[in-house]
Parts: structure tokens; sequence; C-alpha cells
């Protein structure tokens, strides 16, 4: 377990060296002179080359990336080009609104989707099995800032059950994480069908409903746990996901995480904020997986590690 | 005999004296009303407050609260009055100002703020280290380029007589010198909160301001508080300002229509615009405000076919500018010359090229291109502007210019640009609303032969030495006496660069905003020319 754990986080580190080199040299190559945006239009020549010597972009891409590494070695992002300020302070002032958004759109996903996909089980082939399953493919595949505005306009405006946008209170965060979640949604419901359905035809059951078991009974203490399985080891899984969601969800709902952050710093070429956020989405990722690795052993004896 | 800027009423009334008191025609509202708080709303983050590095939509109306230069504007107006400086003098060879300070103002941190702070702050902007965007704008300062060059630690051309006197020696008679000074970058900042801040000034602003920061949570929200000893009587009228930052415009507006925000401080979003004026208890609400801005196509006159100057008066002739002002909801004018309606200079005269598709195919034949030619028209990728792109294109197609849309990130549509890579470029979402209410800042950067380099922001790479010394002959008119003088030399420029069709002008945007019911004050201050989008020391509220 040790040298497993050992070996992953090597590699961890190594996907993570990738993604530094693969972004800055991305950054490096892009038509656009991150320069000339802070020097604004009225600057001479003089002044641009000024501030590029100043920033150290007149050097070569492995001058530029080693102290880039460099930097990162001693816990430095960087400082944004146009916020001036120092990136681990713009992404850590950022970080809890999407943690609170990515927590709660897990509570969602899972209690929509677990609770569609046992109906759909019980009620297989039937029209509400039909319906539900329509439904959490529309899940799957609508765009998330179509529904994000649908949902805005139907409670918020419409209904005002809820604020428009915005971050505060508990009310401000069910849309969006309701938004961020309908997509993982979609996909738990489908796989809790069919894993309800396997659990269902296994015999242990047959055995619970034959010595006279209640049947919420027999679904709730004996099927879910074992269906149930297959779906928590993908929630870590789903962290990866959710942080490509999260820059859609987040600019809709003027939700002050660092999804609104990348946007906003891709728009303008702030390269060091864009490759912070890279670098922490990266890091959420391979943790996200490592977890979901290091979890399913622990549900499932028949899987070991090594 | 000294020269003074003053009206010449008060200049005659006045025998030789050392300063003269600038007008300022400014009433005050008779209906203002002091107290309570409002909330505005912006799609981005607030990047800085610092006044030498703000530059965006959202800022530069917020550090125009926070900060004071030597000289402002008339609040909803181009014309000038004096801020900080409470009188100047202009030598007779209009290359030293000496600006007298107002006596007792203090920095929100309590101090008196003295000459020795002007000097610091000119010599702070333009401090290569500062990087500030705004530095160019100091260059007729003298001193600026030994400075900028790192041979001076600041600039010569600024001195402190006495601690209310400052004097400024430019190296050139410059006409737009006391606009420069009522630039943001200009603003008056204490040395012991730069210093103390460190990096980070721009978080922790000290000015002279009629608000102070009270509170920011960084990506959610501002809080502005009222400096009850402003040195300007009577302002500001609000208590507190709230700006909550990475909201939507469409969401913005909901939350308007829903009573929760008082002014959208993106305006109102182009897909909800026939919405709102369709509901005449909307509409009524809405204010409207010409803008000094210019949309227009660029074409690289270094390049065939486009160095031909009858193929450009041609494309010229073939953009139908009415259908493309309807493509915008009607939200500008169309344009027949650089300068924008508002903008002193502007040829009213002048009729530029109507939309003539057969006079224009008769151009291109003259010109050897009978059966038209292909091209390249860049454009930056978000709404309006590819739908703007793809209307210049039919146009284009319907005279046998075949032009293919490179919809790009803007800051690519830039690099494109300044490299003069592209062909021709529709500029909007780019450029160029003014700095400052003058002429000359239309023609230099995106006209002139300094803007013609590579990166410059000359797209057309247009440069006509001829009128880059009209240009400077028309700027060397400082003396107010001569500024009509001044400005017909300008709308004589423009007219020039039309005859030599290096842009093909399509329209002035219009801005439209919204302000709650409970909002008071002159519909202009809304839509401040100048303090861009709000001027938040006039509004009041009503309730």
């Amino acid at each position: 377990m040790a040298a497993y754990l050992a070996r992953r986080l090597v590699e961890s580190v190594l996907i993570l060296l990738g993604v530094t080199l693969v972004t800055f040299f991305l950054l490096y190559v892009l038509p656009a002179d991150p320069v000339r945006q802070i020097a604004g239009r009225s600057a001479t020549t003089e002044t641009v080359e000024s501030i590029r010597r100043q920033l150290g972009l007149d050097q070569p891409f492995w001058v530029q990336y080693g102290r880039y590494l460099w930097n990162l070695l001693h816990l430095d992002l960087g400082r944004s080009y146009l916020q001036r300020s120092n990136v681990s302070e713009l992404i850590w002032a950022r970080l809890p609104p999407t943690l609170l958004l990515m927590a709660g759109a897990i509570v969602c996903e899972l209690i929509l989707g677990l609770t569609m996909g046992i109906i759909a089980a019980l009620r297989r082939g039937t029209a509400t099995d039909n319906g539900l399953m329509i439904a959490s493919f529309i899940g799957v595949s609508a765009p998330q800032f179509v529904v994000g505005l649908l949902m805005l306009y139907v409670f918020a405006v419409q209904l005002r059950w809820f604020p428009i946008g915005g971050y505060g209170t508990l009310a401000h965060l069910v849309l969006p994480a309701l938004t961020l979640g309908i997509l993982g949604a979609g996909w738990y419901s489908r796989m809790m069908r069919s894993s309800m359905v396997e659990v269902l035809r296994q015999d242990f059951i047959r055995t619970a409903r034959a010595k006279g078991l209640a049947r919420h009974r027999v679904i709730l203490r004996h099927a879910l746990p074992n269906a149930i399985l297959p779906i928590i080891a993908m929630i870590g899984i789903d962290i990866g996901i959710f942080m490509g969601g999260i820059v859609v969800v987040e600019s809709v709902f003027g939700w002050p995480g660092i999804g609104q952050l990348a946007w906003q710093a891709i728009q303008r070429v702030d390269i060091p904020i864009i490759m912070g956020v890279t670098l922490v989405s990266a890091v959420a990722i391979v943790l996200g997986n490592l977890l979901a690795d290091l979890v399913t052993p622990l549900i499932d004896p028949r899987i070991r590690l090594r | 005999m000294k020269r003074l800027l003053a009206s010449s009423a008060l200049l005659a009334a006045l025998a030789a004296p050392a300063f003269a008191q600038a007008t300022d025609t400014y009433t005050p509202d008779p209906n203002a009303k002091e107290g309570g708080s409002i909330v505005i709303t912006y799609k981005d983050d607030v990047a800085t407050l610092d006044p030498a590095i703000g530059y965006d939509w959202q800022n530069w109306s917020m550090i125009k609260s926070l900060f004071d230069g030597l000289m402002d504007y008339v609040p909803g107006t181009t014309d000038l009055r004096p801020g900080l400086a409470e009188s100047y003098e202009i030598s007779e060879d209009g290359l030293t100002y000496t600006f007298k300070l107002r006596p007792g103002v203090t920095f929100h941190n309590g101090r008196e703020m003295t000459a020795e702070d002007v000097v610091y702050s000119l010599s702070r902007v333009t401090d290569p280290a500062t990087q500030s965007p705004g530095a160019g704008f100091f260059g007729m300062i003298e001193g600026f380029d030994a400075q900028m060059a790192g041979e001076a630690e600041s600039l010569s051309g600024v001195t402190a007589v006495d601690p209310q006197t400052v004097q400024i020696k430019l190296s050139r008679p410059d006409a737009t010198f006391l606009h420069v000074m009522a630039l943001n970058f200009a603003s008056i900042v204490p040395q012991e909160a730069v210093e103390a801040a460190g990096d980070d000034f721009g978080r922790q602003p000290v000015g002279t301001g009629s608000f102070k920061l009270a509170e920011w949570t960084l990506g959610q929200r501002l809080v502005f508080e009222k400096n009850s000893d402003y040195w300007r009587e009577g302002v500001p009228y609000l208590d507190q300002i709230t700006f909550e930052v990475g909201q939507e415009p469409v969401v913005a507006l909901l939350r308007l229509q829903n009573g929760e925000v008082d002014v959208p401080g993106d305006g109102i979003p182009p897909a909800k615009f026939q919405e709102v004026m369709a509901d005449p208890a909307q509409a009524e609400r809405v204010v409207q405000g010409g803008q000094l801005h210019t949309g227009y196509v660029t074409m690289n006159v270094t390049q065939p076919p486009f160095d031909n100057v009858d193929v450009r008066r041609a494309v010229n002739m073939a953009i139908n500018k009415d259908r493309i002002t309807q493509i915008i909801n009607g939200r500008a004018v169309p344009a027949n010359q650089p300068l924008p309606p508002s903008m002193p200079g502007y040829a009213e005269n002048h009729e530029g090229y109507a939309y003539d598709p057969e006079g224009a195919k008769e151009l291109l034949a003259q010109a050897g291109f009978a059966d038209g030619f292909e091209t390249e028209l860049y454009v930056m990728n978000t709404d309006p502007n590819p739908r703007i792109a793809q209307a210049i294109q039919q146009d284009l197609a319907a005279v046998g210019i075949t032009a293919s849309i490179q919809s790009l990130a803007q800051a690519n549509v830039i690099e494109a640009g300044g490299a003069g890579t592209a062909p021709m470029i529709w500029s909007g979402g780019m450029a160029w609303i003014a700095d400052f209410p003058d002429p000359a800042n239309f023609y230099y950067p995106i006209l002139g032969c300094a803007g013609a380099v590579e990166g410059g922001w000359n797209w057309s790479k247009y440069c006509n030495e001829e009128l880059d010394a009209k240009a400077t002959e028309a700027d060397s008119m400082s003396d107010p006496a001569m500024a009509d003088q001044r400005l017909a030399l300008w709308s004589e420029i423009y007219t020039k660069v039309m005859e030599d069709a290096a842009w093909a002008p399509v329209f002035h945007e219009e801005r439209y905003t919204m302000r709650s019911p409970r909002m008071g004050g002159d519909d202009a201050l809304y839509v401040d020319p100048v303090s861009i989008p709000v001027n938040y020391d006039y509004v009041y509220v009503t309730e």
C-alpha cells in the first residue's frame, strides 16, 4: 500500500509537471503579447520593451519556464499582469466559494441521480423508467449555460424562490449547485439504475424477500448499499468534470470562484493567473483520481492496489 | 503680459493678476438629497484602484471618485474645470504651467496635500518601474524621455516652487496638456501611503477623492464610503456605494427589475434591449448618451490592394452603415469621419462617402480590380462584432470583394493589427473610446505615424508626414484664444484622412443604461462622457 501510494505520488508530480510545461508552452506561442496589454495603447516602443525586460518576457522559453518552476518550488505562483497582485492570493480568495459550489453540486447530483436511478430500476420497463432515463439523457447533454439561465429565469425571476445570482447564503448556492450537479445526476441515475437492476437480480435479494421482509427494507437495507458502491468511486473523478463546469456556471451565476477568475484571465491573456488556475485544477483532478483509486478497495475488498 | 486661461470677462476684470481663478460653470442640482446608499454591478473584476495603473471600464470612474487631479471636468460634460489646482497660469511661450494648489485639501489618511505630492505623483506614473499604461500621455513634460530611458529618477520638468505652488515645464507646447492633467493617471497620491502599501496600493487606495474605500472582498464586492472631509462643498450626495462584481449584464438587468440594483454598470445588454424599450415603464428609466467612440474598418495601406486609394474609397462606399446600425438595434449613429459628433473639432458639414455600391464598383474597375479581389477581415469574436463583420462581408461581396472573416480573441486581433498582418480589421470591441475629450486623442496613436510602427495601434499603418506636421502645429496652439483656430485645423486634418480613406468609419456607439426608480440627478451623469460610466459624486437617491 505504501509503495503504491509512493508510486502514485511520483506519477502525480510528473503529470503536474507535464501540465505546467504544456500550458506554459501554449501560452508562450499564443499570438498575443501580454506586454502590450499591460503597457496600454498610448505606450511607446521603449516603454513596451522596458516592461518586457522587467517581467523577463524577453528571455528564451526555457529560461522563462525554468524561472516559473523555480518560483513554483517556493510556492510562488507569480504576479498577475493586469491585477498587479499575487496569483496565490487571488486564487486563495476564490477557492472557498468554488469548494462550496462543488460540495453543493455533489450533494445535488447524488440526491437527484440516486433517487432517479432507484425509481427507474424499480419501475423497469415502465413509462416512469423511460421518462426518467430521457430526463437523465437531457441532463447529460444540455449545455450548462442554457440550464443555468433557464434555472435563473424560472426559479429566481418568475417564481422568486431564490436570489438572482450572487453569493453569500445557502439560498444563493441552490441554483448554481443544481446546474453544476445536473450533468453528474444524469450519469449517476443511469449508473445507479443498471447497478440496482443487477443487484435486484441477486439471490440474496430474493432470499430477503422470501423471508418476508418489507419491500422498502429490502431496497434500503440490502439492495442500496450494494448498488451504491460503484457510484462512490466516481465522486473523485467528478472533481475533474466539475473543473470544466465551474467556468461556465460561475460566470452565469456571478459566483466568485476560480472559474470566474479563469474566464476573466483568459479573455485578457493574464498568463500568471491562467497558469495558476490551470495548476490548481490539475492538482484537484490528480488528487480526485487518486482518492477514487484509494477508496475503491475499501468499498470492494476484491480489488487490491498494487 | 501673462496669458491666463480664464473667461475673457474675468480676465478683463483683473488687472495683471499673478493667477486667475479658472471658471467652473457647474450649478448644483437644487433637488439633490444627501444620504442613502446604492448598488452598482459590473461583469468583470476590478483589477486595481491604483490611479497610475487602472485603465478598465469598471475602475475608471471609481478611481475618479477616490482620487483627484490638478484638473477636472464639469460633471456630465467635456468642459475642463480646476480640480486640486485652484488656479493656473500659462507662460507666453506655452511651455511653463504654474498651478496654485487649493489650500487645506487632505488625503484620506488625514495629511494635507502639498506641491511635493504633485511632484511625486507625476514622477511615479512616468517611472518605468510603475509600468503604467498611461505613462505615454505625459510625453510633453520636460524630462520624460530621460526618465523613460532610466537616466533620471524623476521628471525634471515638475518642481515644487513652494508648498502651494507647482511648476510644470513642457518640452513642446501642447494644447492637450490640461486634459492630460485631468486624466486618472495624473491623480495625486500620498507617497507615504504608496510606499507603505508596497505592491498593493491598488488594493489600499488613499487619495483626496469624494469617496474612500471601506471594504473590498476580492471577486465579490467593493464598498465606497463618503469622504465627509471632501474639499468640494456639498458633494458627494451618497453615503455609500456598493459595487458588486462578477454579475453578467443580463443577470444585472433582472436584478434591477427586481429592485436589487440601482445602475447596471455595463449598461443594457443587447439581447434585452428591445424587450426593455418595448415596456414603457422601463423605457422611461433608460438613459441614452453619446459616447466618444468610433467603430471603423482599417485597411492596411502598405500592402496591395489597399495601397491604392481608390480601393479604400470603394470600400468606404460599399459599406451600408445604416444597415449595420440596425444590426445593433440602432444603438449607434452612422459615421462619416473618424471623430464622433460630441467631440470638439467634429466637422459638421463633412459628408464622407455615401453608400453607393455602383460607384464603388466603378472605382474598383478604375483601380484595375474590375473582377474584385480576395482579402481577410479580422474581427474580435464577441457579439455583436462577428455579426457586424458578416454584414460588411456581404456589402463587400456585392461589389466583388471576397473577404474571409478571421474571428479571434481580442488580444490576437490587436496583435495582428499591430504586426500589420491583417489586411482589414473591424475595430469593434477594441478601439476607440477617447481617453480625454480632445481631437488629438483620436489622431496620434491610431492615425499618426507614431502609431504606425510594429505593435502600434494604427492598424491601417497610415503615415502621412504632412498631416503629422499639421497635428503638431495644431497642438502647439496652447493659447486659449486660438482654441477655435486649433479645432478648425483638426477638422481639416480629419477631412484629409477621409480623402486618403485610411479607414472606413462605420458608426459611433451610443450608450444605453438604466437607473432604478429611486435614482436622482441629471441624465448626463449616468452617461458622463468623462466619468465613464457613471459620475458617482453627483448622483443621488430621491427617497
